[in-house]
């Protein structure tokens, strides 16, 4: 069997990924995580003096946290291997991504291993992160300069 | 010389005994756990790092294999395995822990089978009497070096393969009665079909498998039919599935009860495990737990090997390149079957 040959065969063979299942799954999965993200963030807002403004930083720290515990006690993973995407996207996957790298390398040390690996998988997420902040906002600078849009 | 990379082993040297030492996931769930020989209740095996769980499970499966066959340490003369952390450095460890003459062997998951014709080679070249041969593989080292962090949440495909905590060691000696015994070896080509997901290994060594199967077969002059079993290392259910399609086409006749994958059998094709097991100590515990007493009970009198190897890093992958990939066999023949 030729390589082309085979290469069809194996496409027939290997499963195709559910795709609307794993989108339902993902969005249910993002959903859930989002909604208990507003349900702290209300709870900052009546309990504390916060405003819908400000409650953002504490309920972003308080989602990490949940995601941390719940990725020490190996959970997270098996969440994300129900929701996909769903439980990567929300901060709570940027979370898990930077807690298991640094449990992982912790047998290499504080620095070096903890230290210079947490953001193995999350580093990406921030450069691109602020190099994208950075782009959108050069955009709207110059838009605004010119009167296209308001602030 | 029989064929290009073919070896016949005149002095049919013999499997005087195997062992087998496996993790938590292993005892849980695998069907062969108990043939195993020893089963640990936690992934570290009693260590403090994942690395040294691996080479623990080496020395144990040593110590196992020695014991079985009524031998100590000073009886052994070498010690061939292989793992697939970088540089070996579990198998490094446990020669280091052994004092044995080591050689590493890297044929990633096929080093079961490599191993074993290396100690076979060993064996008939009179440089030796006692041989510990085999492979191991660790769940947690390996998935970290190859692929994300334990803890990292990703959905994994169907396709994917579960690498096994377990090590296999076979002690082979010069021919003796009553133990299965080494007929013919053939040492795997690099095969590349240019496929490129690595979490889909069994695909991409299929083409390899088939390969080393038609070479090993046209050596021999044998069919299929002539053998017990015929079984391949972790091609896992994606991979056993394409070797057969390929193996029919070409025109042999598959049939479903002797035609086994280790990989795919590993856990009793529980779906938490995806498409099975792989990992160079999936083919070493099976060969050498339950097709080895299968021999010896008499129910395989003639055995094919084919361990299976994905030669991939995660450089390479992130490189862009494909994945080459190899298979190594070695027939084993027991009482009747050796006049064959």
């Amino acid at each position: 069997m030729d390589r082309q040959a085979y290469s069809q065969l194996e496409q027939q063979i290997t499963p195709k990924p559910p795709l609307a299942v794993n989108l339902v799954k993902a969005f249910v999965t993002g959903g859930i995580i989002c909604a208990i993200g507003q349900g702290i963030m209300y709870f900052y807002m009546y309990f504390f003096d916060f405003t819908e403004r400000t409650a953002g930083n504490p309920t972003v720290a308080t989602m990490i946290f949940i995601a941390m515990l719940l990725t020490g006690f190996g959970k997270y993973k098996r969440i994300a291997q129900f929701g996909g995407a769903g439980s990567a996207v929300p901060v709570t996957g940027f979370g898990n991504a930077m807690i298991s790298a640094a449990i992982e390398h912790r047998t290499e040390g504080y620095v070096l291993g903890v230290g210079g690996n947490m953001f193995k998988l999350a580093g990406s997420v921030i450069v691109f992160g602020v190099f994208s902040a950075f782009i959108v906002a050069l955009i709207k600078t110059i838009l605004v300069k010119f009167g296209v849009v308001g602030w | 010389m029989v064929a290009r990379g073919v070896i016949r082993f005149g002095s049919r040297p013999t499997i005087r005994a195997a062992a087998v030492a496996a993790g938590p996931a292993e005892k849980k769930n695998s069907p062969f756990s108990s043939q195993f020989d020893r089963l640990y209740d936690s992934e570290l095996c009693g260590q403090k790092t994942n690395e040294q769980a691996h080479r623990q499970l080496i020395e144990d499966a040593c110590d196992l294999a020695l014991n079985k066959a009524e031998k100590t340490i000073s009886d052994a003369d070498y010690l061939v395995c292989g793992d697939l952390v970088n540089e070996m450095t579990p198998s490094n460890f446990a020669a280091a822990s052994t004092g044995l003459p080591y050689v590493g062997l890297f044929s990633a998951c096929a080093t079961s089978t490599s191993a074993l014709a290396y100690a076979a080679l060993l064996t008939e070249a009179g440089a030796a009497s006692l041989v510990l041969a085999g492979a191991a593989s660790q769940h947690s080292a390996i998935e970290r070096q190859f692929r994300y962090p334990i803890e990292y949440g990703f959905k994994k495909p169907e396709n994917a393969q579960w690498t096994v905590t377990a090590a296999g060691i076979a002690a082979v000696t010069p021919h003796e009665q009553g133990y299965p015994s080494i007929s013919q070896a053939t040492v795997g080509r690099v095969v590349d079909y240019g496929l490129t997901d690595p979490l889909n290994m069994g695909a991409a060594m299929a083409p390899a498998a088939f390969d080393t199967f038609r070479r090993h077969l046209e050596a021999a002059g044998t069919e299929p039919e002539d053998y017990d079993v015929i079984i391949t290392g972790d091609l896992g259910a994606i991979g056993t599935e394409l070797f057969r399609k390929m193996a029919t086409e070409a025109g042999y006749s598959v049939e479903e009860d002797r035609w086994r994958d280790a990989g795919k059998e590993f856990y009793g094709g529980d779906p938490a495990f995806f498409a099975g097991a792989s990992g160079a100590g999936c083919s070493a515990a099976v060969y050498f737990s339950d097709v080895y007493n299968r021999m010896m009970e008499g129910e395989y009198r003639r055995a094919l090997l084919m361990a299976t190897g994905a030669l991939l890093s995660p450089l390479t992958f992130q490189q862009g390149e494909s994945i080459p990939c190899t298979c190594h066999a070695v027939e084993l023949v027991m009482g009747e079957g050796e006049n064959r």
